[in-house]
């Protein structure tokens, strides 16, 4: 590779780099700025941050209310702890499931695991808007769960489940399902499982050998799996706009509201920047734990 | 493994699998049912096509589709070549000025909510019509780049994990035999990734195809994409026709999974066969 050169290897970075920088950093800086605007009547619906005021003077406005207004008024700061909040609990749960389906889809024989993989890709790859609506046929009041309990005999009148907290857990937990299994398969497969026998050797009972081997040698497969989870759970906008009714406090669906419906472009902006300071610290935790643990493939 | 525990870890995989099919399942065999309710089964009419044959004559969706498959192509082939160049850059180059810079750039969109990327994006193409003039309102162009921002970080982690997984001997050979570098790209290295490039494309496609929220943002008035329409028709309420959109995605997703990892498992039979 050497003989590449300088030049060489800086263009095929250079076109990656520049688009990212453009397209993704840069946008960030503009929400920064918009976030200290002030909200106008106009197109686009904010005030400039630095204007010329009369021949020679250039007046820069920082307008800190929009980050005031979020602080005074209870119902961002609960959104954003709601947000936190269900997104954790989906975290656990997603671990919970996603764990033992991980651990089974590795032991299993090479021939069923490749299958086992793909009914796990499956999903996946179909769209997520789709399968947040089965959702709504599966939960609704004259739905399909509904209409074979009662059949059943289980219950007599529907159970209200549709538009409630619980049907936004049961849909994030669906959809970011894949998202833990893969990362904890990815490291599980990698695991040396003549420890766990070794370890059964020496006396070790199952779930011991579990506990002390098994567990802390997938660490990073767990975080991995549970920040992919968490950190898009938190901003998650589709599912709680589906499913949970129009009391589901969340952040993503505030800011998306702050700027549909009430054009507030400068406030959602700050909602922005807020979600931002508060999932940065993950994402770079979540880029260290990627970096272990492609150091510990090589 | 003790009899116990298999079973356990048996019983757990049967009921997550069933979780995850029982709702798609769910909307394939009701997209067959004749009842305009969706999920009252009809046993007198049923099973029927009707559904199918009202979804091929509703113009807003297929017109829909139509944009939908034209931002979803373009996406896919210009995030193939960024995320290649980007996957390429990061896994054999050990050293350059601003590596870190790209590998943060390229994880952070994999995780960030798309509320906040589809919002800067759109303050972003604000701003610049309003200094540069470009690009004159939003449409399928604005969409197409913010679909492109973020599927080329999926196709460079696919990408740089295959190029991982090979070693540079092939490589270097072919350089001390005299090949210049964009040679030994195009003969060497990208035949390797191939498989890699191909999952890229599809990964792509398929990530601008499903994309609601960054294409809400991005769109312009006539460029509803197929999410955009499907969102606003299931907040309305369950519909017998997105039934029927959703069994197709299911069909296509499954022949296209299983067709590529049919092709992909020959190609790995191949390799042990070459080495």
């Amino acid at each position: 590779m050497q003989r590449l050169g300088i030049t060489g290897r800086g263009l095929v970075v250079m076109l990656p780099y520049c688009w990212l920088l453009l397209f993704f950093v840069v946008p960030f800086l503009i929400v920064l700025k918009i976030s200290f605007a002030d909200i106008d009547l106009a197109i686009p619906p904010y005030t400039p941050l630095i204007e010329w005021i009369g021949k020679n003077t250039l007046a820069i406005k920082v307008n800190f209310s929009n980050y005031a207004f979020l602080f005074t008024d209870s119902l961002y700061l609960n959104a954003l702890l709601n947000s936190v909040k269900v997104a954790f609990v989906s975290t656990v749960f997603c671990l919970l499931i996603g764990y033992p389906m991980a651990y089974g889809i590795a032991r299993a024989a090479p021939s069923t695991r490749n299958i086992l993989l793909l009914l796990v890709i499956l999903p996946f790859w179909t769209s997520l808007l789709l399968r947040v609506y089965a959702w709504i046929g599966l939960l609704k009041a004259n739905g399909v769960i509904n209409n074979v309990l009662m059949s059943l005999g289980i219950i007599h009148e529907p159970l209200t489940m549709l538009y409630t907290p619980f049907a936004m857990y049961v849909g994030i937990v669906y959809s970011y399902l894949p998202f833990m299994i893969l990362p904890l398969y990815a490291n599980l497969e990698k695991m040396d499982w003549q420890l766990l026998e070794a370890a059964e050797d020496l006396g070790c009972r199952p779930w011991q050998a579990f506990y002390k081997i098994t567990l802390p040698l997938s660490r990073n497969g767990i975080l991995a799996g549970s920040m992919l989870v968490f950190i898009p759970a938190v901003g998650e906008f589709v599912i709680p706009a589906l499913l949970g009714g129009p009391n589901a406090l969340m952040i993503g669906r505030i800011l998306w509201d702050e700027f549909f419906s009430n054009r507030a472009w400068p406030v959602a902006s700050a909602v922005a920047i807020l979600l931002l300071i508060i999932l940065v610290p993950f994402m770079m935790w979540y880029q260290s734990v990627q970096a272990r643990e492609s150091a510990g493939a090589k | 493994m003790n009899g116990r525990r298999s079973y356990f870890i048996i019983t757990c995989l049967a009921f997550g699998f069933a979780f995850l099919y029982v709702p798609i399942m769910s909307m394939v065999v009701f997209s067959f049912n004749a009842s305009r309710l969706v999920t009252v089964w009809d046993s007198a009419n049923s099973p029927t096509l009707k559904w199918y044959f009202s979804l091929a004559h509703n113009e807003e969706i297929l017109d829909a589709a139509w944009i939908s498959l034209k931002v979803a192509v373009i996406n896919a082939s210009g995030s193939v070549i960024l995320g290649t160049l980007a996957g390429f850059g990061l896994a054999r180059f050990a050293k350059f000025r601003g590596r870190f810079t790209l590998n943060a750039m390229t994880t952070a969109p994999l995780v960030m909510p798309e509320v906040i990327t589809g919002l800067s994006l759109l303050l972003l193409f604000v701003a610049l019509e309003q200094t540069i003039g470009w690009p004159a309102g939003r449409g399928i162009t604005t969409m197409t780049i913010g679909h492109m921002t973020f599927s080329m970080a999926y196709v460079t982690v696919v990408v740089q994990s295959r190029l991982a997984s090979f070693d540079t001997a092939l490589e270097e050979a072919a350089m001390d035999l005299g090949a210049r570098p964009l040679k030994v790209f195009f003969v060497i290295t990208l035949p390797i990734i191939f498989p890699a490039i191909l999952s890229g494309w599809l990964l792509a496609f398929t990530l601008s195809w499903d994309d609601l929220v960054i294409s809400s943002f991005t769109s312009g008035p006539g460029s509803s994409t197929l999410p955009m329409v499907v969102f606003s028709k299931v907040r309305l309420g369950v519909s017998p026709e997105i039934n029927v959109l959703a069994t197709l995605t299911v069909t296509v997703v499954t022949l296209m999974i299983v067709g590529v990892s049919f092709w992909m498992a020959r190609a790995a039979r191949l390799d042990k066969l070459a080495t």
